[in-house]
């Protein structure tokens, strides 16, 4: 569907991307990390043609970009803005026809998504008469109107409460079936997990990691296990395991040694204690972003 | 080119529809008939009471020679001057001149009062004076006064301009009225059009909503569109302004006229009595319209709508660069100047010089310089401009808005992106030849 390859990206002194490359998959929804000031807006911004690199190409269904793919690209930036003295439904109007799409069609479509998002009677409504989380609303369904390939939603949850938010992510998943692409950036892991098949993470211009979810979390796999038990713990048996976290009285996390397996700990363990649970700890996405970023 | 449109009508009716539009709309017309209504009124009505006077004449050339006026009666003083001096310490009403006995020599009077003379009596006293003794003066050197009334010599001067057609009948005041509200409309107008485009500018950038419009378009598109919609906004609201007022005036004339044959009537009537108000009969306004019309009206409104429009274009660039490079409204004195002052400088030079000498060759340079000549040039454009100069002007007016608005997109691209940055002039420079 979309793919990167060996952009840079210079502003005056600051080098914003250093050669980034990475493949989006058509139908996936791709999980864009990285802390703040990564370059992460700058790569968006280049894919939605708002800049241009220095060098590189991104190349859209194996077309390389160009003014063209606009009309198929959503955008919600992270940086959240309408015309305040707008009506909503003028407003959505404008957006979707700077799109491409016709007058008569625009409106069809506002219809049926104010509907379906019950945000009927906001038609006449100004921006600023209307909360955050409503603005919100509105920005989302500008974004996608015009029924994009290619979504970019850049902290699509912001400022939503947890029943907005879901009905946000049901209208993800649902666009997602439908065969479009969506590129999500955000800080909340926990919807990453939720949502992303594929991430990539970026820090300090450059990508440092990228790949399936469940292909990187079980490459960050290194044979971590969490026991529940009573009685007392026997002492670290390096050849064997090495405690790793002992702070709760009747858990515990081990490191089974290199060569090992689960059932040769639970041989030794099981004549000293009654163990009720053993499971192997995954990282998740959240560990492994701070655990990249910080290193 | 349909994203631009697009633009442009949404910049375009989002202010038309406003309020403050229909408002300044019909205000400002109706402002300038209240103002001349006024004018109009307080010149027919403003005189309430003439001031009176009481002549002490010891000399006894004038006391039977005065004549009164519209503003000031004379009479004959009842009493005794000495008692007449003392009452009008307390009497609130009234002047008191007395003419001394040997006037011819000493060439002074005394005028007593309570209040503070006008300045208006004061002169026409003066200059009954004047003429009374100089009448007698003429009279006692053996001139008499049918001779006298003969030789009044009374030059006025029927300036024409010489053309290839021919004679033509030219008005320095008429010119200079016209380019004097021509200059004073192009100036007001770039500034209020001009930062309209600015706020615009600001707006979308903080409200962030220029990301999503310039993923759509290019941010050339989204200034042009802008800059057009907008200009199109003023010249929606001169059409109006023009239409408005001449109706109004139309009818407002329509109804003077009426009134007119009885208002011409005592004129004559005063006319007979009163030689000053007679010279003023000769309809002022019936000359002012026939000077305006020696001036080719439709030439000069075409020539303003040009240098409107390029004025417009060169400045509403440079404002649209200022508004991109700033977060709010409140950052934007530091870029503002560059923008200022030219045009104030024009404006003032316009004023103090340009309509005093409009064919010298400061004038001819700043009415060629695009970034003067739309002030300039619509104040010289009255007295008649030579065709190559006009020519050469509007060819460098579009070069000139060319050049900035290739500056200004250079600078807007750029800043319209950027945030919580304080951009300085260096950086503004950098943004120029920074690549997509």
């Amino acid at each position: 569907m979309l793919s990167i390859q060996h952009i840079v990206k210079q502003y005056a002194k600051h080098r914003a991307l250093d050669d980034v490359s990475m493949d989006i998959a058509k139908g996936s929804i791709f999980g864009l990390l990285g802390p703040n000031g990564a370059g992460k807006t700058s790569l968006i911004r280049i894919i939605n043609q708002i800049t241009a690199p220095d060098s590189g190409d991104v190349f859209f269904n194996g077309e390389k970009l160009n003014p063209s793919h606009i009309a198929k690209i959503g955008y919600l930036p992270e940086e959240r803005g309408l015309y305040k003295k707008m009506e909503i439904g003028e407003q959505v109007l404008y957006l979707a026809q700077l799109k491409g799409l016709s007058k008569a069609e625009a409106t069809k479509r506002i219809k049926y998504w104010f509907e379906k998002m019950e945000m009927q009677g906001w038609w006449n409504k100004k921006v600023e008469d209307l909360s955050k989380g409503m603005q919100q609303k509105v920005q989302f369904v500008a974004t996608i109107l015009h029924e994009p390939e290619l979504i970019i939603l850049d902290e699509p949850f912001s400022g939503f409460d947890p029943v907005n938010a879901e009905i946000i992510t049901q209208e993800i998943l649902e666009l997602n079936q439908k065969g479009a692409t969506i590129i999500f950036s955000t800080h909340r892991m926990e919807s990453v997990e939720q949502l992303c098949d594929s991430i990539a993470l970026i820090n300090k211009s450059h990508k440092i990691l990228d790949g399936k979810v469940s292909d990187i979390k079980n490459s960050y796999r290194n044979n971590t296990f969490h026991i529940e038990f009573t009685g007392q713990f026997p002492a670290e048996k390096v050849d064997l395991f090495t405690i790793v976290l002992n702070q709760k009285p009747q858990e515990i996390q081990i490191k089974i040694a290199e060569g090992k397996t689960p059932n040769d700990v639970l041989n030794f363990l099981l004549p000293q204690i009654q163990i009720q649970q053993l499971s192997e700890v995954i990282p998740s996405i959240n560990d492994i972003f701070i655990q990249k970023v910080s290193n | 080119m349909n994203k631009v449109l697009l633009i442009i009508q949404r910049e375009y009716l989002t202010r038309v529809k406003k309020k403050s539009f229909l408002l300044m709309t019909f205000l400002v017309p109706a402002l300038i008939i209240a103002m001349y209504a006024l004018i109009a009124y307080l010149s027919v009505n403003g005189a309430d009471k003439a001031t009176e006077v009481h002549v002490y004449d010891d000399s006894g050339i004038f006391t039977s020679e005065f004549k009164n006026t519209e503003t000031v009666s004379f009479s004959a003083g009842k009493t005794s001057f000495a008692a007449a001096k003392k009452e009008a310490a307390t009497n609130e009403d009234g002047f008191i001149l007395h003419i001394p006995k040997d006037i011819e020599q000493l060439s002074k009077v005394e005028l007593y009062s309570k209040k503070k003379v006008g300045l208006s009596a004061l002169s026409t006293i003066n200059a009954q004076l004047e003429e009374i003794l100089r009448n007698k003066q003429l009279k006692d050197a053996g001139i008499d006064a049918k001779t006298l009334a003969t030789i009044k010599p009374d030059i006025s001067i029927d300036s024409k301009e010489l053309t290839a057609e021919g004679e033509k009948d030219s008005s320095a005041g008429a010119a200079y009225a016209i380019g004097f509200a021509a200059a004073i409309l192009i100036y007001m107008s770039l500034f209020i059009y001009g930062s309209q485009v600015m706020r615009g500018v600001i707006e979308e950038k903080t409200s962030r909503i220029v990301e999503v419009v310039i993923s759509s378009v290019k941010p050339f598109q989204l200034m042009m569109g802008k800059i057009i919609g907008i200009g199109l906004v003023g010249l929606t609201q001169f059409t109006l302004w023009i239409v408005l007022s001449t109706t109004l005036v139309g009818t407002a004339g329509k109804i003077l006229l009426k009134d007119n044959p009885t208002s011409v009537k005592t004129e004559q009537v005063e006319g007979k009595q009163n030689k000053a108000i007679a010279e003023a009969s000769n309809n002022p306004a019936l000359t002012v319209i026939n000077a305006v019309k020696t001036l080719n009206l439709p030439y000069i409104f075409a020539c303003f709508l040009v240098y409107f429009l390029g004025g417009y274009l060169i400045y509403s660039a440079l404002f649209a660069a200022v508004g991109s490079a700033v977060d709010n409204e409140t950052e934007t004195q530091q870029f503002m100047l560059p923008i200022t002052l030219p045009l104030l400088f024009t404006y003032i030079m316009s004023f103090s010089f340009i309509i005093n000498n409009p064919d010298s060759s400061l004038s001819f340079w700043l009415s060629i310089i695009p970034f003067t000549s739309p002030i300039a040039m619509m104040v010289r454009l009255p007295f008649g401009v030579p065709d190559w100069q006009l020519a050469l002007s509007m060819f460098l007016l579009i070069g000139g808005f060319i050049l900035t608005t290739w500056i200004a997109a250079k600078i807007y691209r750029v800043g319209i992106l950027m945030y919580g940055k304080k951009a300085s002039y260096k950086e503004l420079a950098k943004w120029l030849f920074y690549k997509e």
